[in-house]
């Protein structure tokens, strides 16, 4: 990919050793994508916590069973994340319609094309120091956006789905909730099933999560281009003007 | 058998029943059933005017524990009447009639009832090898029960046998045992689970299929509404200490003798759709969790292969040897903090070295470039000739 929307540096106290880097950037990411990605951030970390209390619960609370309610209100927190999870994740949806290409991103794999996969080869390579030099990447680079596809956006449906089967569990058969989700129960008739495999996603999404965080500080580090920064203010600067 | 059958109230009376305690019988069924009593009435005309519906109850493979909980049905009228209340011509366990002549019943029902018996079935028929693990009669199960399915109007499978399988279809499930719901395909097919199902459910879903003389509400799974519409942890009396947060941690705690909530004792009351947090059992004296020990979900679809029993995580076998979803995770996610650490680790490392490599060239290339102005001469010629 050739990147070259180069611009001198027009500033009064420019020295040549600032000049010496051309930066450069382009609008990647709109607002309504950043607000997402951060209030996702958010819940996902909210969810797994307080997911893990409702499957682990913490000690016995002391006292009359009226004093307390720590199960019910971690419960609750865990189900308000869910629905401000899911809402985001439709209006994340809406704005891969709307919103500029790269908001689609998410949710293609081009698994069709020869030169993709010659792509995520190639930056495999990358990960496993086979390479002095990284590519220049607008968008997500390929084996990014496999990741992000095949575990993000895939896992973001399996949650979401099973959480709400396991709610509608709670809110009753003649439920909206149910209506739309009770399907789950078609394919693991025992919700105990279903519990397991969200529990499973959990944990999917906390190595995720791990992977996600590290990948993006090294990019931010040792790539050729922002990476943290972006999905604060929309902008990919570019450290150099070279071609690749 | 007589050909005009008799119907339900004649049975009650030539059995002594005063018309008082079949008027009780009629009240407190209408309230078991959630129609409250201004139903009473109308299920005392149907028990008057209807004739009795035939019941062919089958034995498959199982432990006849549907039949022992169906035999004591608390209400006193059920225990004293229901075995005559529905017509049950045939129940090889309970009937008088044996071998050649308790199976001639079978024949003559399907031909003088045609389309209008109900098929009650215990058990399941294993399927393996052409079903020869369950030879009743001397044939096998599977035969005799798509058979008198065939001319049957509805199918009740009773139990977690009938409806899912049960014990005898766990892992590895050597016969091949099948619920009845995969082998009778054309015929509606109400599933009472339970192991056993309790006594006054299986009463009143008899009761309410023959006073409405329809099929009662079905969930998707084909479980009668109003009976296993809700979870037994949603109306579980602890259903406040899970609340609260407060649980039995270990048996014989504080906490199981205060009666908390037995969630991290492996409880599956929040998975398990049944009535025994309503409706008890032995006359609604207790039932498991109100005696301090969980609900194992015996009415659940494969409850036996998704244990432990007194843990709250499933475990993952074989994947993971008593493993659960934690156990599993946690690993998986330790190896990824350590990969990513020890990636981080390398990179630095490959940075600093290629940072060394690219200086030492440069300072190579500046030496050589140094060596070469030193050899060559000055370029502002003092010793020019040219000039």
């Amino acid at each position: 990919m050739t990147i070259h929307t180069g611009r001198d540096i027009h500033a009064a106290d420019v020295t040549p050793e600032d000049a010496s880097i051309e930066r450069t950037s382009i609008y990647v990411y709109e607002a309504p994508l950043r607000v997402w990605h951060w209030v996702t951030a958010v819940t996902i970390t909210v969810l797994v916590v307080t997911g893990f209390f409702i499957g682990t619960p913490l000690p016995s609370v002391p006292g009359e069973a009226s004093d307390s309610a720590l199960m019910g209100t971690i419960r609750f927190i865990h189900f308000t994340a869910g629905y401000v999870l899911a809402i985001a994740w439709l209006l994340r949806i809406y704005w891969a319609v709307v919103g500029n290409h790269h908001s689609r991103q998410l949710f293609k794999l081009p698994f069709w094309r020869r030169d993709y996969w010659g792509g995520v080869l190639w930056e495999a390579s990358w990960y496993a120091f086979m390479r002095t030099e990284p590519k220049k990447y607008v968008g997500h680079n390929p084996l990014a956006q496999f990741v992000m596809f095949t575990v993000f956006t895939l896992g973001m449906f399996f949650m979401i789905i099973t959480g709400f089967a396991l709610y509608a569990e709670g809110t009753g058969l003649d439920s909206w909730q149910y209506w739309l989700f009770g399907w789950v129960f078609d394919i693991f008739p025992n919700s105990q099933s279903v519990h397991t495999w969200h529990h499973l996603g959990m944990w999917a999404f906390v190595i995720y999560t791990i992977l996600h965080v590290y990948a993006a500080v090294r990019e931010d580090i040792m790539s050729r281009q922002s990476m943290i920064s972006t999905m604060i203010s929309g902008e990919r600067m570019f450290k150099d003007n070279r071609d690749d | 058998m007589s050909s005009r059958t008799e119907t339900f109230y004649e049975v009650m009376r030539r059995q002594g029943l005063s018309r008082r305690s079949f008027l009780k019988f009629c009240g407190l069924t209408s309230v078991a059933l959630g129609l409250g009593p201004a139903w009473a009435p109308r299920i005392a005309e149907a028990l008057e005017t209807k004739p009795r519906i035939p019941v062919i109850w089958l034995h498959g493979l199982e432990c006849t524990c549907c039949t022992e909980s169906f035999i004591r049905s608390a209400h006193p009228l059920v225990k004293d009447v229901v075995l005559s209340m529905i017509s049950l011509d045939y129940d090889d366990t309970i009937m008088a009639a044996a071998g050649h002549q308790a199976e001639a019943i079978l024949e003559e029902v399907r031909e003088t009832h045609k389309g209008e018996y109900i098929l009650a079935v215990e058990g399941n028929p294993p399927l393996k090898d052409g079903g020869v693990y369950c030879l009743p009669g001397g044939r096998p199960f599977v035969d005799k029960l798509t058979e008198m399915a065939a001319d049957a109007r509805a199918v009740i499978a009773w139990g977690s046998c009938a409806s899912w399988g049960c014990v005898q279809a766990a892992k590895p499930n050597p016969t091949q045992a099948t619920p009845v719901h995969q082998v009778v395909t054309d015929k509606p097919v109400i599933k009472v689970p339970g192991c056993p199902p309790i006594a006054e459910v299986m009463t009143g879903v008899l009761t309410y299929m023959l006073t409405f003389e329809r099929l009662p509400q079905l969930d998707r799974h084909g479980r009668p509404k109003m009976f296993y519409a809700q979870r037994i942890h949603d109306k579980c009396y602890r259903r406040p200490h899970f609340d609260a947060g407060q649980y039995v941690e270990s048996w014989d705690d504080e906490g199981a003798r205060k009666g908390y909530c037995l969630y991290k004792m492996g409880c599956k009351g929040p998975t398990t759709y049944n009535a025994c947090s309503t409706v008890g059992w032995n006359e609604g004296v207790s039932f498991p969790i109100q005696s301090g020990h969980g609900c194992i979900g015996c009415s659940e679809d494969a409850f036996w292969d998704k244990g432990p029993f007194y843990e709250r995580l499933t475990s993952l076998e074989p994947l993971a040897a008593e493993g659960t979803a934690d156990t599993v995770g946690a690993t998986l996610a330790a190896l990824a903090g350590g990969a990513v650490a020890a990636h981080a680790g390398v990179s630095i490392v490959k940075t600093a070295a290629d940072k060394r490599d690219r200086r030492n060239a440069r300072a190579a290339a500046q030496a050589e470039a140094d060596r070469a102005a030193r050899a060559r001469p000055p370029a502002d010629g003092s010793d020019r000739t040219d000039t």
